[in-house]
């Protein structure tokens, strides 16, 4: 059920497992997690409010969605076999601190402007309309931009903005 | 010295300038701390007395909303900076700037946990759809044009016209004064004091029919065949005919009395329940 899509979105909503389940799938999804640790995935969980929430209720838990990631991380070579060019990654890396910065929002040209230093202009909106569309970001009327469930589920957010912070350019690239 | 006037209008403005600013830190996302929330405070202390009429008031209520907004939104950043994830936006930016694509990505990928996906098919969808391919009706029948259905042109009878309601078989008048006729006959039969009961006339076996009814003694009345006798404190009300129409217009000012008629009042009258 975990690795199954529906309507576009991985995964499966907790009141779904509770229905298979029983009420005591909470429990079934740690027996199931720390099986996946042999093979380097883990069970993630995706809650409605957008926060990781410490102690959750039973409620909270049936409306949150529930999903199989990586449990390690990714070498340059996996990577690529992911599917994604590393100028989209990129963009997506730059898209996503950003808005962190900018305390979970910011305006959809400030992002256009930025990685328009260092991607080719006609892709810059259609990047920014993938991340949308693969649950990244998320877009509201007046065309603000906000991280969404898929940037919660994947991404450690908190790492990638200390590794960015730390990071040096490298010598060969600068 | 400034006249009471004068103070109010000075105070109301500096009440309209601080809603003003607060409302351009919340629109704008400026630095809630820029406003000074004590000073504000104290200005609309100090103007409070001068308040009499509830535009006033209602302004100074509206102040008070909009610094506590404020208030919120200094609240908000003071969580987010002591949050494990706030860093010097400007730092970043510089930083996001000047690294080199590869970097920015050799630092995603270590904080990347993609999700894992499946998509197959299986037996079972593969039954499932080949059952409903095999419902499904081909495109040529789906999408058939429907050619416009070809009428024949021709006359109507003035029976037809009548079935359909379109036309009236008698002349409204003559229609009016055989009504009228019914009234006085039943106010005669059933009626006391010559006069009936409003619904025990109008009333009949069906909604519609009663309608009709209600709809022709509106013209009865209007027209001077009858008149209404309320009892308001009862809640009473009786038509009573009158001998020869009498010509109401000219002579005092016409009242119009709207008396609903509901399918719930004409239920209830059928059971009898209407009083």
């Amino acid at each position: 059920m975990l690795f199954y899509k529906r309507h576009a979105k991985p995964g499966v909503k907790g009141w779904e497992l509770r229905k298979t389940l029983g009420s005591d799938y909470p429990k079934v999804l740690k027996i199931l997690d720390d099986y996946l640790k042999a093979l380097d995935l883990q069970v993630k969980t995706v809650f409605e409010e957008g926060k990781e929430v410490e102690k959750p209720s039973l409620e909270q838990l049936d409306r949150a969605r529930f999903l199989i990631t990586l449990r390690g991380d990714l070498t340059p070579k996996e990577a690529k076999m992911v599917g994604w060019r590393i100028d989209d990654l990129a963009g997506l890396a730059i898209t996503i601190a950003y808005i962190i910065s900018k305390k979970g929002q910011s305006p959809r040209k400030d992002v256009e402007e930025l990685l328009r230093e260092k991607l080719p202009g006609w892709k810059v909106g259609i990047n920014i309309d993938r991340y949308v569309r693969y649950g990244y970001l998320a877009q509201d009327e007046s065309g603000q931009l906000y991280l969404d469930w898929r940037t919660r589920a994947e991404v450690d957010q908190k790492a990638l903005i200390d590794l960015l912070l730390r990071t040096e350019a490298s010598p060969a690239s600068a | 010295m400034q006249s009471k006037s004068e103070r109010e209008k000075l105070g109301r403005e500096k009440l309209q300038r601080i809603i003003d600013t607060c409302t351009s830190v919340q629109e704008r996302s400026l630095d809630p701390f820029l406003i000074d929330i004590n000073e504000n405070i104290g200005t609309i202390k100090e103007l409070f007395p001068e308040w009499n009429i509830p535009e006033d008031l209602c302004l100074d209520a509206e102040t008070i909303h909009s610094l506590a907004s404020v208030i919120k939104l200094q609240s908000e950043w003071v969580k987010h900076r002591s949050t494990t994830l706030y860093t010097d936006p400007f730092l970043l930016e510089e930083k996001l700037t000047r690294l080199p694509k590869e970097d920015i990505t050799r630092a995603f990928i270590q904080s990347w946990r993609p999700a894992v996906e499946l998509e197959q098919i299986s037996l079972h969808s593969l039954e499932e759809a080949t059952r409903y391919w095999d419902s499904l009706i081909p495109l040529d029948e789906r999408w058939k044009e429907i050619p416009p259905e070809q009428v024949g042109a021709g006359l109507a009878t003035r029976e037809e016209l009548v079935q359909q309601r379109i036309l009236r078989d008698k002349a409204f008048s003559e229609e009016l004064e055989s009504f009228w006729d019914e009234l006085k006959s039943t106010v005669t039969e059933k009626g006391k004091d010559g006069k009936i009961h409003y619904w025990d006339f109008v009333g009949a076996e069906t909604y519609e029919q009663t309608v009709d009814r209600a709809f022709m003694t509106s013209f009865l009345i209007t027209y001077g065949y009858a008149t209404l006798e309320i009892h308001p404190l009862e809640e009473e009300t009786f038509i009573k005919p009158y001998e020869k129409p009498i010509v109401k217009t000219g002579k005092a000012q016409l009242v119009s009395i709207p008396i609903a008629i509901t399918t719930d009042d004409w239920t209830k009258w059928k059971k009898g329940e209407l009083e």
